[in-house]
């Protein structure tokens, strides 16, 4: 084994210098000659018939080039599809065309396509395309969804429910009856918007000669673009390219597969011209996927030394107006299976009502079902915590899962890999001094401050997986990630890779893993991406998967590369291969280090083939296809402490202790920059974001103007450490952090806020804790007299 | 209309449509596409540039509006090939992830080491108020911009 310090080291991003120079190329800056611009016409209406779409006075528009609506397209484009059906329930997925039909189904959904010479004249045709509504009764809300007499909104679902869904174990019925407390809640995770500063966009070229359509665009996962929008636009798939540029973050919202991206293709394809299509901010908000939204009803069954015996639950989880791409997966695998957590809770019933409204898609953000999932864990341990009097981190010592229970299999049927909870929150507590902090917080109230401190001690789902285990869960592809490792003459390597990286910093921490596994110096090593004409099969970046899997990848490759490296070596030094050394990137006879081929000189030789072992082929390069055992399941503990003004209710966060456990870490300053982020979007949603429909279905909340993504001054400076517990299956250890801080932030300071409220008799509020709700409740709780 | 505009040092004139905002001018008319979009409502800040030497928001001015003006985007802030000392900061501190608000916040930080050579994270979180970043939490954009505030400092006391 190769031991460099390259493998866990601070390095600064390779990927910068073209960022920090204005020389990276994003979507929108891809110009190619006689393009023209798309601009699509949108409904205002969140459920309405279409009676009729005029386009004559926008045709008539100088510069318009073509328009399409629905019916134009209904015969020559397949339908948008959904990619993840889930088994074991009665999943619907009601027809989503690329552009409406007859009836449109939320405000944003695409009615017609406008292409002009420039973007500012298909702009303008836009607003000149009439379309006559007939207004229907619309629906936002889950649960009002549901009942009977609710607008429907797809003929073959009538009761807007696209699946039930459950998992079950255990006897949960007798763990309630004979429990000394059982604790009851309905939570509302409400609706975010991803918010990538880089909004979705494409550029479509279809060359009328080779047939071939190249598609760059805002894409986490190019291979699985290409192959959905080969069924799409009825392309052949090694027709298709799709190339991920430089892509200004997603958050999930890259993943799904969109119409817009599809009809841009097919109107390429049709005229032959270059075609671009860039969203605007508010076009983001509605027509971009959104995330989370939940309604749940809770109930747990805990015993009187706070040993908690069962969680039942029932949630209505919104996904909007139609099933994209992968909806009905994250409420169900990636969050009911979570719905345990970090504890050995031997029962469980949780049931999954997937509901249709008239709203936007909702699909995956960051995290996707896992925050939601640790928020309800962690809050009804902390409320079964205040039932009995309890303090919150001995409740969660009471209930941790030991770390010598290893593999783990929860009662949901997850194994979990590796970990060591009580560590984690061992040094969190002694981080933030949380005994002083006790006594902080008593002389505080005393003087009429509310501090409050609030846990959250995560474990999450990651690095997506085994592909037999997506298979069986319904996934429609799998799950392995691909990767080559080439070796050029000059002793220079390319990566490629089937991830498709986008701000994660993997051009660095995968060539990390080649210079620490092939002792080659990190400057010789380039990482490509996001080209699926240049890169294998792959499936691409999201759900943490990029090291546990992509990486793992290229450590597989790189193992290949050295075993034929050392066969070649073995015949150029004449030694057997077994009395080899490898040190340094160095071949040498044991006990003779002077004597030495570097893995430069074999790379050469690899390649003039002058003088090769028998039966050894010339290149030195290898590919992997790796398909991991099982996830892997991050950890940690996360503490807030916050301090809420009784007189405004705004909720100030004082101080932020993040103590992460991913596994082996490659790089501690890129581990650090994504935990930060995932924080701060966690935060995001406990006290700042929040995509409000009003009832019949507006979107109240569609600029930054009124969604608020938290600025630089209303988040703390951040205290991260970490454990290290190797994922036993990882060839490296890794476990992903991508989407951690996310998934445990909103319970910290959920659970900080309740902390600081509980002398005030408030037991619960939802999020997020803006300063008018926080206002109210103090209010409420204290009645006519006022704060204590 | 006739612009006529210095950016990054060059001199451009261009026939425009009076309606086309800066941002435009300088990534369509200008072929600069280091300044990004990120928003319509002039709340995210990634069109940032300096113009006579203050930072705007150049998706709230028109083009002609900037006629006679001297622009500094982010293609122009290395010089002789070498990094300013704010795109240094970014790059040693990690400021930056996906990289797409980064040339706004950089400008902004220009302009703020400008007025205040030595600014307090709190004064430096504030400063940045009207720039948004979704990816890094802030922390390694204020790491980044003190480092820079250093640097310029060396520089100017050994000068």
């Amino acid at each position: 084994m190769v031991v460099t310090r390259i493998f866990g080291a601070r390095i600064k991003r390779r990927e910068d210098p073209r960022l920090i120079t204005g020389q990276a190329t994003y979507t929108d800056d891809v110009v190619l000659p006689g393009m023209c611009y798309a601009v699509f016409v949108r409904s205002v209406q969140a459920h309405a018939r279409i009676r009729a779409v005029r386009t004559d006075a926008a045709q008539a528009h100088p510069g318009v080039i073509a328009i399409f609506t629905g019916r134009d397209l209904q015969e020559k484009m397949g339908l948008i599809p959904t990619a993840w059906l889930i088994p074991d329930s009665d999943l619907k997925t009601p027809p989503h065309p690329p552009l409406a039909v007859d009836r449109v189904r939320y405000v944003g959904d695409a009615v017609a396509v406008v292409l002009a010479t420039t973007r500012a004249a298909a702009s303008d045709a836009a607003a000149l395309v009439e379309v006559d509504y007939e207004p229907l009764p619309a629906v936002a809300d889950p649960e009002k969804a549901v009942q009977p007499d609710a607008p429907r909104l797809h003929d073959d679902v009538p009761d807007n429910v696209a699946f039930h869904w459950k998992v079950v174990n255990g006897d949960v019925d007798r763990a309630f009856a004979e429990a000394d407390v059982v604790v009851r809640q309905r939570m509302v995770n409400h609706r975010l918007v991803p918010c990538a500063m880089e909004t979705r966009g494409c550029v479509a070229h279809y060359n009328k000669g080779s047939g071939e359509l190249t598609l760059w665009m805002t894409s986490q996962n190019p291979h699985i673009h290409r192959v959905i929008l080969s069924g799409i636009l009825h392309l052949p798939e090694h027709r298709i390219r799709v190339i991920a540029p430089e892509v200004g973050g997603g958050f999930g919202s890259k993943i799904p597969c969109y119409p817009e991206e599809a009809v841009v293709s097919f109107c390429a394809v049709e005229l032959g011209v270059p075609v671009k299509w860039v969203e605007d901010r508010r076009e983001n908000f509605v027509a971009t996927i959104h995330g989370r939204d939940h309604v749940v009803y809770l109930e747990v069954a805990a015993r009187k030394d706070g040993t908690i015996t069962a969680i039942r639950g029932k949630c209505y989880a919104n996904l909007g107006a139609y099933l994209s791409t992968a909806a009905p997966g994250i409420p169900t695998i990636l969050h009911g299976l979570m719905m345990c957590g970090a504890y050995r809770i031997p029962n469980v019933h949780y049931e999954v009502l997937g509901v249709l409204t008239n709203t936007t898609p909702v699909d995956a953000y960051r995290g996707a079902g896992r925050p939601e999932a640790t928020y309800y864990v962690e809050r009804l341990v902390d409320l079964v915590a205040a039932e009995l009097g309890m303090d919150p981190v001995e409740i969660r010592r009471k209930n941790f899962i030991p770390k010598d229970a290893f593999p783990y299999t929860t009662p949901t049927g997850l194994t979990y890999d590796s970990g060591d909870y009580e560590r984690t929150l061992d040094e969190a507590l002694r981080i933030v001094d949380y005994a002083g902090f006790r006594r902080e917080q008593e002389e505080a109230r005393r003087q009429g401050r509310y501090l409050g401190i609030g846990f959250s001690t995560y474990v999450e789902i990651c690095g997506l997986g085994p592909s037999q285990v997506a298979g069986a869960v319904g996934f429609q592809g799998g799950l392995w990630e691909s990767a080559v490792v080439r070796f050029h003459p000059t002793g220079k390597v390319t990566v490629l890779t089937g991830s498709s990286p986008h701000g994660q910093g993997e051009e660095t921490t995968f060539a990390q893993i080649v210079a620490d596994q092939l002792g080659v110096p990190i400057e010789d090593i380039e990482v490509l991406h996001g080209d699926t004409d240049l890169i294998p099969m792959g499936w691409g970046t999201y759900g943490s998967r990029t090291t546990p899997v992509g990486g793992a990848a290229i450590a597989v490759a790189c193992q290949r590369i050295l075993a034929k490296a050392r066969q070649i070596a073995a015949h150029l030094l004449e030694a057997a291969e077994d009395d080899l050394e490898f040190e340094n990137g160095r071949f040498y006879v044991k006990g003779s280090p002077d004597k030495a081929k570097t893995i430069q000189d074999i790379a050469l030789a690899a390649h003039l083939a002058w003088s090769l072992p028998s039966g050894v082929e010339p290149g030195l390069e290898a590919q992997a296809f790796y398909d991991p055992p099982n996830f892997t399941y991050p950890f940690g503990a996360h503490v807030c402490i916050v301090e809420v003004d009784p007189e405004t209710g705004e909720v100030k966060v004082l101080r932020y202790v993040a103590v992460d456990d991913c596994g082996r870490v490659i790089n501690p300053l890129i581990v650090d920059g994504q935990v930060h982020g995932g924080i701060t979007q966690g935060i995001g949603q406990a006290l700042y974001e929040w995509a409000v429909y009003s009832e019949d279905g507006q979107l109240l909340t569609a600029s930054f103007n009124e969604y608020a993504v938290p600025k630089a001054h209303q988040v703390p400076r951040y205290e991260t450490a970490r454990t290290e517990t190797p994922s036993p299956h990882h060839p490296l250890g890794c476990k992903g952090v991508g989407e951690t801080g996310t998934i445990a932030a909103t319970a910290a300071v959920a659970n900080a806020v309740m902390d600081a409220l509980r002398p005030l008799g408030i037991r619960h509020l939802d999020m997020p804790f803006t300063p008018e709700r926080v206002w109210r409740a103090i209010r409420q709780a204290q009645g006519p007299g006022g704060i204590p | 209309m006739r612009v006529a505009v210095h950016v990054n040092g060059r001199p451009y004139e261009r026939d425009i449509e009076p309606r086309m905002l800066l941002v435009h001018f300088l990534r369509d008319e200008l072929g600069l596409t280091g300044t990004h979009i990120g928003c319509d409502t002039s709340n995210c800040g990634a069109c940032t540039v300096l113009l006579d030497g203050k930072a705007v928001k150049s998706c709230t001015l028109l083009a002609v509006q900037a006629d006679g003006a001297d622009i500094l985007t982010v293609e122009g802030l290395s010089q002789d090939g070498r990094l300013h000392p704010v795109q240094e900061g970014f790059w040693e501190e990690h400021g930056l992830q996906c990289g797409f608000c980064t040339p706004g916040m950089m400008m902004l930080a220009v302009e703020l080491l400008q007025r205040e050579p030595d600014p307090s994270e709190e004064a430096i979180r504030h400063y940045l108020e009207g720039n948004l970043c979704r990816c890094t939490g802030y922390q390694h954009i204020v790491h980044a911009i003190r480092y820079a505030a250093q640097k310029l400092r060396e520089t100017r006391e050994s000068s």
